[in-house]
């Protein structure tokens, strides 16, 4: 931290606390957009590449994210790409809704207790929600 | 830093006047997201199939490559907001700060570049 000696002054409160929809959703807003950041960006990268790559790049990524026709290893990474990408539709839409609760927030709105507390547990309803149409239109078409 | 008067020891440890930037860059730039990528996760939806046919004729017209370099722009950049930011609140030695520093002004730089030179590929040709 900074190199100031001495006491600064702390919050008093750092370890009163507890759960609530608010935090919860504060903390969910981090871990989405880091992991959209870390593991999202880089699957679009290998998909975008892939395709760029020709049709047997663009088959080879198909086979280890989903397919996996090879049996083997690509078995356990073709369950691991079906968790990461409904991980990652999932975080999107958690992120964006609580991404919209923070522009709400920017403009001074929606800091009374309940209100606070209601829109927050929304946001966990709204994306696990967007998240279920999203993949039974997937796989349900 | 000073090591002395009280005023030497606080000197410099205030604000660097970046962050009203900052924070304006990072609601632009989610504003773009709000738009790309719902654009992408429909497209993707509505495909009749995700064979390499469909697409890679997809990627290539005109609005779709537009799309995805926007968001080769767009969203690397909020990314790279928004990761900064994190490592701000976790990195506080100077060794991780210059390792942070190194890493959130080149990694998203170099996956961006990555990207629009593959969606340029495909969009004009090539493979
Ligand atoms: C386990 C407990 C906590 C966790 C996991 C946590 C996590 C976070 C995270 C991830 C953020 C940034 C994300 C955002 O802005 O939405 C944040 C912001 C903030 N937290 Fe916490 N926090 C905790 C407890 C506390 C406590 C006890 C306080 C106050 C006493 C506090 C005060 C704040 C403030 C004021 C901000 C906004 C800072 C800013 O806008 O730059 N947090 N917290
Ligand atoms: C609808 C789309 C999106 C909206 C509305 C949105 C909104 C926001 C907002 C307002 C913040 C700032 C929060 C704060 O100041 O505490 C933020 C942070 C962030 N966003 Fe997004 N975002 C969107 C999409 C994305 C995507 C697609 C990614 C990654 C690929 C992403 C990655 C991040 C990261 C890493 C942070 C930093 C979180 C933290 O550590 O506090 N966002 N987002």
């Amino acid at each position: 931290m900074a190199q100031a000696p001495g006491k600064r002054p702390l919050s008093p409160h750092l370890e009163i606390w507890r759960w609530g929809p608010a935090m919860l959703v504060s903390i969910l807003h981090r871990i989405t957009g880091n992991g959209l950041a870390f593991v999202g960006l880089a699957m679009l990268l290998w998909w975008i590449s892939a395709i760029a790559g020709g049709p047997e790049s663009y088959q080879t990524f198909l086979d280890w994210v989903w397919l996996a026709p090879n049996g083997g290893l690509q078995v356990a990474t073709a369950l691991l790409g079906k968790v990461v990408l409904v991980g990652l539709t999932w975080a999107f839409f958690q992120h964006m809704a609580t991404g919209i609760r923070h522009f709400v927030l920017d403009v001074g709105a929606g800091y009374e207790l309940e209100a606070n507390a209601r829109w927050s547990s929304l946001t966990i309803l709204f994306s696990v929600a967007a998240t279920s149409v999203f993949w039974a239109f997937v796989l349900l078409r | 830093m000073g090591n002395g008067t009280s005023i030497g020891r606080v000197r410099g440890l205030g604000s660097s006047h970046h962050g009203t930037g900052h924070f304006l860059s990072s609601r632009l730039t989610a504003v773009g997201n709000l738009v790309l990528i719902p654009f992408l996760m429909v497209s993707l939806l509505l495909m009749p199939s995700h064979d390499y046919a469909t697409v890679h004729a997809w990627a290539a017209k005109p609005l779709p490559a537009t799309a995805l370099i926007l968001i080769m722009i767009n969203t690397f950049y909020h990314a790279r907001l928004g990761i900064q930011v994190m490592l701000e609140d976790y990195v506080h030695e100077d060794g991780g700060k210059i390792a942070a520093w190194l890493f959130i002004n080149f990694v998203p730089f170099a996956g961006a570049a990555f990207g629009i030179v593959s969606v340029v590929r495909i969009a004009l040709g090539g493979a």
